[in-house]
């Protein structure tokens, strides 16, 4: 066991310091659930990419820098301490672009993850379908195969940024006679494609850059299936690994708001205004938390470097970063007292404001990636052997 | 940067745990409640046969020389098989305590009695009047106003507090402080307490984690063996979800753990902080995985008969040894409201050595 950095790491912790000092945008973007702020975040990607420290894990030849994982969690504390700009492709550069690594063709690597590496590109995920939620093997939507396209019909919802998003991954139903998880094909979908309809839905934060999106006779070419046709349900599971593991949420990003955290109650005290004794514990409880987060992923990222791979264990994660998100966010909006309801931009908000949008948002993080009850069952069952029936 | 551990340091806790399994059944553990001094030397001298009480005794004194992060892996076996003999206060407080105090006479003569299994060494705590293990040890450490004092066992006073844990041992002592017996004083006694303290807690917490283990392999091997409605009732969620939930609280329990032992061995800057995450979250995991364990094996569960109290009293009793909860939150409040954020907070600040 060996707690210290190389100074090869010390090293590139350092460039990349520098570099985020330089280059990070000084006003705050706007939100990426805005087509405005959609756009601000492509900008801010393409910059990324141009300074080289956009993908850092990836392999240069896909427009990454070929850095291991070790590497990419210190660039994550960089990039967090840094107060760099949310990630506006992250479910293309975390989740799809692993994917493809893993089970694209040499032809489907070389024509998207450069445009996904540069934001060119942006995805959107459609895994959920109206009746198809945590129950994913229930997807109706279809892709029947004619000459060399798919044609698909049906539904999909929930698509974090579908209203701005270039494209859109997912499973679809290439045998109609086929039931649960057999049958399904992962395909990636332009959404301009004639006969897709994107519709907006407005989220709990009042912005609509979430979508539904119907798709009428959609005629999509098979060099735009992801693996073997009929095997999607396995395809998407390992997308759905890095989701729920290490890639999506990295521990900087709780590292971050625990610190912030830590900071709003000790000025909160110091401001001579009441707080309740008891936040006192939560406070340090959501520090410690996040502290075991990240050295969680280290373990797992040592685990990994050294050969070994991880399976159910990825809901454990989830579980964990999902809830105590929640916890520190519900613990500032204690602290923030009366404020806690201003929105960001009213004039006695300060920076309050960004305390309740990561609230709302970190509501969602035990619904989305597999709510926390799915997560639970895989727990019991992969992990303890406990009973399916 | 390499947070994770050797195949070597892998195979002595299985070596451990095999060990365990065979010595330290669960009716060796319950028969110990009725026997005179509720501990065996005879466990004792084969336990040191494989190293495990001299194994922060340097070798030069006939021990394994070994340090926090071999010990940790070995502290979670202890843990798993419910062990109660005086690991914590010999091999994890006392040895490491003689060989950093400084005192020569004492090292060489106590230090490779420890590493044989002839002698045990009760230590102290801190945070409380009870003396684990005084009334089985031939050596006692404990401090007396400004000073620190090896004081043989027959010279002090020991008083038996009975444990609602019948494995726990504990004692409250009296001693009159001899000047020949004192080992430290002023700040370098403040010095070796605490890390006395960050020792025992940070055992109690390795242990706690292998109780927690335990408590969740009995809940899974008992729901799915236990049927109601005609299906095991490890098939309910109601059931499965509360099992999860405990297996959740001891992986990040296990992180906080496992670099505190890293922070105690290499004596990092953040090292008491670190103990403190390890124990307070240890414990928690460990109490839920007593009071879950508890509700889903039922009324069978609140049997004396049944052995699932045996790890759920050590999960209760662990919590209160070398600082409880509630004294570890205090000093994690401490450090991170009142002194400034500890050393580690974005990843690991470089450590000392």
């Amino acid at each position: 066991m060996d707690l210290n950095y190389t100074p090869e790491q010390e090293a590139f912790r350092k460039e990349a310091r520098a570099w985020l000092e330089a280059n990070v945008p000084k006003e705050k973007l706007k939100s990426f659930d805005t087509k405005e702020g959609f756009e601000q975040h492509r900008e801010w990607e393409k910059k990324l990419q141009a300074g080289g420290y956009a993908m850092v894990p990836w392999p240069v030849e896909y427009g990454g820098r070929g850095a291991n994982l070790l590497e990419w969690l210190i660039f994550e504390e960089e990039y967090y301490r840094a107060g760099a700009p949310g990630r506006v492709n992250q479910n293309g550069i975390f989740l799809l672009g692993p994917t493809i690594m893993d089970v694209g063709t040499p032809e489907q690597k070389a024509r998207f993850l450069p445009q996904m590496a540069s934001s060119e590109e942006v995805w959107a995920q459609g895994w959920s379908e109206p009746n198809a939620g945590s129950d994913m093997a229930n997807i109706q939507s279809t892709a029947i195969k004619d000459g060399d396209h798919f044609v698909i019909n049906g539904q999909k919802t929930w698509a974090s940024r579908g209203a701005f998003a270039h494209w859109l991954f997912g499973m679809f139903r290439s045998d109609p006679d086929s039931s649960r998880h057999k049958g399904l094909t992962f395909i990636l979908v332009p959404l301009d494609t004639p006969g897709v309809t994107v519709r907006p839905i407005e989220k709990l934060n009042n912005k609509k850059a979430f979508a539904e999106v119907f798709f009428d006779d959609a005629r999509v070419p098979v060099e735009y299936q992801l693996g073997e046709e009929g095997k999607g349900w396995d395809v998407a599971m390992a997308t759905a690994g890095f989701e729920r593991g290490l890639m999506l949420r990295s521990p900087a990003r709780f590292q971050d708001t625990a610190r912030r955290l830590v900071e709003l109650y000790k000025k909160t005290v110091a401001s001579g205004q009441y707080v309740a004794p008891e936040l006192r514990r939560t406070v340090a409880q959501c520090w410690m938390d996040a502290e075991a987060y990240a050295l969680n992923t280290y373990q797992t990222v040592a685990h990994l470097m050294g050969g070994g791979k991880i399976g159910a264990e990825a809901s454990l994660n989830k579980i964990f970063w999902s809830e105590l998100d929640t916890k520190m966010h519900e613990t500032a909006l204690k602290l923030l007292g009366y404020r806690a309801e201003l929105l960001p931009g009213s004039p006695e908000a300060g920076d309050v404001g960004e305390w309740l949008d990561g609230y709302i948002f970190a509501l969602a993080g035990p619904i989305y990636a597999g709510t926390n009850e799915i997560q639970r069952n895989i727990i019991a069952e992969r992990i303890l052997g406990m009973p399916r029936k | 940067m390499e947070f994770r551990f050797t195949e070597d340091q892998r195979l002595l806790q299985e070596t451990v745990r095999d060990f365990l399994a065979g010595e330290c059944t669960v009716d060796f553990v319950r028969g110990q409640w009725d026997t005179a001094t509720g501990r065996s030397r005879e466990f004792w001298s084969s336990f040191a046969e494989i190293g495990v009480p001299g194994l922060l005794v340097p070798e030069a004194h006939g021990g394994l020389g070994m340090t926090e992060v071999d010990l940790v892996l070995v502290m979670v076996e202890v843990g798993r098989a419910g062990l109660a003999e005086p690991v914590t206060p010999t091999a994890a407080v006392a040895a490491p305590l003689i060989r950093d105090c400084g005192n020569e006479l004492l090292a060489k003569e106590w230090l490779p009695k420890i590493a044989t299994g002839e002698a045990v060494v009760a230590v102290g705590q801190p945070t409380s009047p009870l003396v684990p293990e005084a009334e089985c040890a031939d050596l006692l450490i404990l401090r007396s106003g400004d000073g620190l004092y090896a004081v043989p066992a027959a010279e002090a006073r020991i008083t038996p507090q009975k444990s609602n844990d019948p494995s726990q041992k504990l004692a409250t002592v009296e001693f009159d402080p001899k000047p020949e017996q004192q080992i430290a004083s002023g700040s370098e006694a403040d010095r070796l307490e605490t890390a006395a303290l960050d020792r025992g807690a940070l055992a109690c917490a390795a242990q706690q984690l292998g109780a927690c283990d335990q408590l969740i392999q009995m809940s899974v091997d008992y729901t799915t063996e236990r049927k109601q409605f005609g299906v095991p009732i490890g098939s309910f969620q109601a059931v499965k979800h509360q099992v999860a939930d405990i297996k959740v609280a001891l992986e990040y329990a296990r992180s906080h753990v496992e670099r505190a032992a890293h922070s105690v061995a290499h004596n990092t800057p953040g090292r008491s902080v670190d103990v403190s995450m390890a124990k307070i979250s240890a414990g928690e995991a460990a109490l839920q995985g007593a009071s879950t364990s508890l509700q889903v094996h039922g009324a069978l569960g609140y049997t004396w008969e049944q052995d699932l109290h045996v790890w759920m009293r050590r999960a209760w009793t662990l919590d209160l040894a070398w600082g409880e909860t509630a004294w570890h939150r205090e000093r994690l409040a401490e450090a991170l409201f009142e002194d400034g954020p500890p050393a580690i907070a974005f990843g690991f600040e470089p450590s000392a050595n």
